[in-house]
C-alpha cells in the first residue's frame, strides 16, 4: 500500500517547523515517529497533503529530571524510555509500559510525543499520564504553553494541539516518597492493542494511608480516561483488600469499553476490575519497597 | 515533487529522486534492486521487512525513502564479507534456523541489533527481542538456537552443538 500524494519537508528548527505548520494550516500532519500516521496514510484513513518530518529537529529528546519535574522530550523514542536507567530505577510504570507497545522495531521509531499526540484512547501512554498527573508543553511561533493532561484529550484522534503548534515536552511532577506506580494491559498478542489497560500511581503517608492515587484506563472509553471514583475510594484509606476491590469494581463500572474483535463489553469491564486491582497492588508492593 | 535523497547501503552510496510517498523498502526494492528485503504484511507488524538505519532495527513499510536521506542502511545483502558469513548468518544455516525463509533477512538483521546491544541475551530476551519478527514455519525454536550460536561466536566462546536436538 502506498499512501495518497504529498509534499513532504524536514525542516531543522522548530521555527521552521512552525512557519510550515502556519503556511499549511491543518492541511499538514507532523511526522514524527510516524508508526501511527503512515499506516492511516496507507490505509486512506488520513491523507494530509503535507508532511512535516520534525525528526531533523535537535534537542527534543531527552529524560531528564529538573525544577521538581521529570520532563521528556516528545521525540524520545520508547526504546530509550525503555531502556533509561532514571526510568527503571525510578519510574518503573514506564518501563512497564514502554515493553508493552508494539515491538522493538516500532519502538525505535515511535516517539512518546507522537503516542500522546495521536489522541487514540488505545495508546498506551495517556492512561500513564493520567495516573501520573502530567503536563503537556505545546510550542508554536507565539511561545508555549502547558496544558494538564485532564484538559489534553477532546475525542477521537483530537487533542489540544492546533494545527499550529507542536507537543514538545512531557512533564511529570516527581512524586514524593513512598510513592509507587504500575501499568499492565491486557493484549491478545505481543504488540496488540489493549483489551484493556490500567495505570495506577499511588503515595503513602503516615501509617499507610494513600495521601495521592491516580488510575487512568487504556482502550476502555472512547477518550482516554480518569477513573476518579476509584482514586477517591483509596485516598484517605488504609489500603486493604476490600477497600483496593472496591475500588476495582468502580473502574469496571465506570468505563464505557466498546464491543470489538478483543472482546464484548461485558469482558472489558470485567477486565477492567481485574487489572485495576492488581495493578493498586502492584503499585502499593512497589510504594512500600 | 520529487526530490534527491542519498543514503549509504551496505556501504556504498547511492543517489536517487525519489516521491515523498515513496516507502523505504519499495524504494530498496525496486529502485535499487536489492531484493532480499521482503515485504511480508505491509501494516508494521511481521518484521519481514526489517533492516538497519543507523543501527537500529525498523520496519521498512513503515518508513518513507525520503526519510532515509543522509542515513546508513544495512540489509541483508550486507551481511556476508569476502571472509564469509556473518554469524547470524552461519547461525540460521547450521542449526535450520530457517524453513521457507521469507522472515528470515529481518528476523536476522533485528538479531544483529539485539546482539550489539545485549551481546549475550537469556531465551526469554532472544523470545521478547524477536517479537517483532514472525515465522510461520519454525515455531522459533531453531531462530532462538541460531541466535545463541551467532552470540557465542561473537563473543568469542566455545560454539554451541548444532547437532538436531529430538524432544
Amino acid at each position: 500500500m502506498i499512501p495518497a500524494p504529498f509534499d513532504y519537508a524536514a525542516p531543522k528548527t522548530l521555527g521552521e517547523a512552525f512557519a510550515l505548520l502556519e503556511q499549511h494550516g491543518d492541511e499538514a500532519k507532523i511526522l514524527a515517529g510516524g508508526h501511527s500516521l503512515l499506516p492511516m496514510m496507507k490505509l486512506r484513513f488520513a491523507s494530509p497533503s503535507f508532511l512535516v518530518d520534525i525528526n531533523n529537529i535537535p534537542g527534543l529528546s531527552y529524560i531528564r529530571e529538573s525544577d521538581g519535574y521529570l520532563r521528556i522530550g516528545a521525540m524520545t523514542r520508547e526504546a530509550e524510555l525503555e531502556h533509561s536507567g532514571l526510568i527503571s530505577s525510578k519510574y518503573p510504570i514506564f518501563t512497564d509500559a514502554s515493553k508493552l507497545i508494539a515491538d522493538p522495531q516500532v519502538r525505535n521509531m515511535g516517539t512518546i510525543g507522537g503516542n500522546l499526540a495521536h489522541g487514540d484512547a488505545a495508546n498506551d501512554h495517556p492512561a500513564v499520564m493520567l495516573a501520573m498527573r502530567a503536563e503537556v508543553v505545546v510550542s508554536s511561533s507565539e511561545g508555549q504553553r502547558v496544558v494538564p493532561i485532564d484538559e489534553f484529550f477532546f475525542g477521537f484522534y483530537m487533542t489540544a494541539v492546533q494545527p499550529n503548534e507542536i507537543l514538545t515536552e512531557i512533564r511529570i511532577p516527581i512524586p514524593p516518597a513512598h510513592t509507587g506506580s504500575a501499568y499492565h494491559k491486557l493484549e491478545r498478542k505481543v504488540g496488540d492493542y489493549a483489551t484493556a489497560g490500567v495505570a495506577v500511581q499511588l503515595t503513602l503517608g503516615r501509617d499507610g494511608i494513600c495521601s495521592h492515587a491516580g488510575i487512568g484506563l487504556t482502550n476502555l472509553n472512547p477518550t482516554p480516561m480518569r477513573a476518579s471514583r476509584s482514586e477517591e475510594a483509596l485516598i484517605g484509606e488504609k489500603l486493604t483488600d476490600a477497600v483496593i476491590a472496591r475500588a476495582a469494581e468502580m473502574a469496571a463500572e465506570d468505563c464505557n469499553p466498546s464491543e470489538d474483535l478483543r472482546g464484548d463489553e461485558e469482558y472489558k469491564r470485567a477486565m477492567a476490575g481485574v487489572l485495576t486491582r492488581r495493578m493498586i497492588h502492584r503499585a502499593l508492593d512497589r510504594a512500600k519497597a | 515533487m520529487k526530490k534527491e535523497i542519498t543514503v549509504t547501503i551496505n556501504g556504498e552510496t547511492r543517489t536517487a529522486t525519489v516521491e515523498p510517498r515513496m516507502l523505504l523498502a519499495h524504494f530498496i526494492r525496486e529502485q535499487l534492486r536489492l531484493t532480499g528485503t521482503h515485504i511480508g504484511c505491509d501494516t508494521s507488524n511481521c518484521g519481514a521487512c526489517t533492516i538497519l538505519v543507523n543501527g537500529k532495527s525498523i520496519k521498512s513499510c513503515t518508513m518513507l525513502a525520503i526519510q532515509a536521506d543522509g542515513k546508513e542502511i544495512i540489509t541483508v545483502e550486507g551481511l556476508a564479507t569476502v571472509d564469509g558469513l556473518h554469524p547470524i548468518q552461519e547461525g540460521f544455516h547450521l542449526n535450520h534456523g530457517l524453513h521457507c525463509g521469507y522472515c528470515t533477512p529481518g528476523m536476522m538483521l533485528r538479531a544483529v541489533e539485539l546482539l550489539a546491544g545485549n551481546p549475550n541475551p537469556s531465551e526469554e530476551e532472544i523470545r521478547w527481542g524477536i517479537s517483532g519478527n514472525l515465522c510461520r514455519c519454525t515455531g522459533y525454536n531453531n531462530i532462538v538456537k541460531a541466535i545463541q550460536y551467532a552470540g557465542a561466536k561473537m563473543r568469542g566462546e566455545e560454539l554451541p552443538s548444532t547437532e538436531p536436538q529430538f524432544v
